[in-house]
């Protein structure tokens, strides 16, 4: 049997396809890693929920979906809104104390307003409001994935509120 | 028989020398060899200089470090046998350690350890700053010891979760909403809002580096799981990496540097 003997050339054509193979391998197997570290379901709360009709509400804080979906749904001035229970300083969530007629954070002090303005402590702006709208049946819908924000003058959006 | 007759009379058996290539440490050659024949004393040099042994120069404190390391390495495989990371067991099994489990002060050995090793990842690194270790042929080994700077303090905060409490919870939510102003990739950071093509958001708290750390929105049950294997599992792999090409690049370098 003749001896097979690779010459220079037809060595470095084999090994560049070897490292080329192994080097997209490789990323192949990076990008993988990536992706599966992404779950497709997970098993939090919906972003979109039904809250009771508007007449259920009382003139205040509704402490009801706080801690199922993280809102508080407020009645202020004819208008109901859903504020979000999140702190603007560092993202913890804050108590409503009766009492004192604001929202105040555990963690740093933050304090807010019965409307989500804040006035003490070092959040940086004002709690966010969801989008709100009515369904056919007078059920108020949540919407948590489009927010509101007081700085940027969007609590005058109509989605932002419900006329009460 | 005398205890050196013993003493040779073992060297002499096969057990000795195959484990034991060299002869006993009565020359140079012999010393050497004891270090360059094992693979864990080979990443140390052979030789030190006399300053590399002064504490009033180095402190001790990268070998008191890898000492802690290795102190916390022991006492966190035990606590692994009591602690299950689940949103139902964490907290109790706490709780237990202290309560039901003898010895339950493995885990205070472990917590205080933690705490004494980013001060002497900190003194040591004050100690090399001071001295100009740093320098040149030595650059290199200080970007190592930079990232095990890095993950030496992400092995504080992966930890910090582990216990489950009103603490761990707020702190590890305070400090992974860092992670959302990551430029491009964290969906409250700059250039993430160049990502928005129409209504669709393109990095969003649904997949961006923040979910990826929590496996969800907020810090939760999953959140605790992959904290656990990132402080159990992954970063003291690194770590561990990390630590050999560290010692083995004191050597070398030209091994501790000395005063001038």
């Amino acid at each position: 049997m003749a001896k097979q003997q690779l010459n220079r050339r037809e060595f470095f054509s084999f090994l560049t396809v070897g490292w080329v193979a192994f080097t997209a391998a490789t990323a192949g197997l990076l990008s993988l890693a990536f992706r599966f570290s992404y779950p497709n379901v997970n098993f939090e709360p919906e972003m979109e929920f039904l809250a009771g009709g508007p007449s259920e509400f009382e003139a205040g804080v509704d402490e009801r979906y706080k801690n199922g979906f993280g809102v508080w749904m407020v009645k202020q001035d004819g208008k109901l809104f859903a504020l979000s229970n999140i702190c603007t300083h560092l993202g913890c969530i804050p108590s409503w104390m009766p009492a004192e007629k604001k929202f105040k954070c555990p963690c740093h002090g933050s304090g807010y307003y019965m409307s989500g303005i804040n006035f003490e402590g070092p959040a940086p702006r004002p709690l966010e409001r969801y989008k709100v709208s009515l369904t056919p049946e007078g059920k108020i819908r949540v919407d948590k994935t489009k927010v509101y924000r007081y700085e940027k003058g969007e609590w005058n959006n109509p989605n932002s509120f419900i006329s009460v | 028989m005398s205890a050196k007759g013993l003493a040779d009379k073992v060297r002499d058996t096969q057990v000795w020398k195959s484990i034991f290539r060299h002869g006993p440490p009565n020359n140079s050659r012999n010393r050497a060899a004891v270090v360059a024949g094992n693979v864990f004393l080979h990443l140390h040099p052979i030789k030190l200089k006399k300053s590399g042994v002064q504490l009033g120069y180095t402190w001790c404190m990268g070998g008191l470090t890898f000492f802690i390391f290795l102190a916390l390495t022991v006492t966190g495989v035990l606590l692994m046998f009591y602690y299950r990371p689940t949103a139902e067991y964490a907290f109790n099994d706490i709780i237990a350690l202290r309560e039901h489990v003898p010895l339950g002060i493995m885990r205070e050995i472990h917590r205080w350890g933690a705490h004494a090793m980013v001060i002497t990842v900190w003194l040591h690194m004050y100690r090399v700053f001071m001295t100009g270790s740093y320098k040149p042929p030595r650059e290199f080994n200080w970007g190592v010891g930079v990232i095990l700077l890095v993950l030496t303090m992400l092995l504080s905060f992966t930890g910090y979760l582990l216990p489950w409490d009103q603490l761990a919870i707020w702190a590890i939510t305070v400090g992974s909403n860092m992670a959302k102003a990551t430029p491009f990739a964290g969906h409250g950071g700059p250039g993430a809002a160049l990502a928005q093509i129409g209504d669709f958001v393109m990095v969003s708290d649904k997949n961006d580096v923040r979910f990826q750390l929590l496996a969800g929105r907020f810090v939760g049950e999953p959140a605790l799981l992959r904290f656990y294997i990132l402080h159990c599992v992954f970063i003291p792999l690194v770590v561990g990496v990390l630590i050999a090409v560290h010692f083995w690049r004191v050597r070398k370098d030209g091994g501790i540097s000395a005063p001038l």
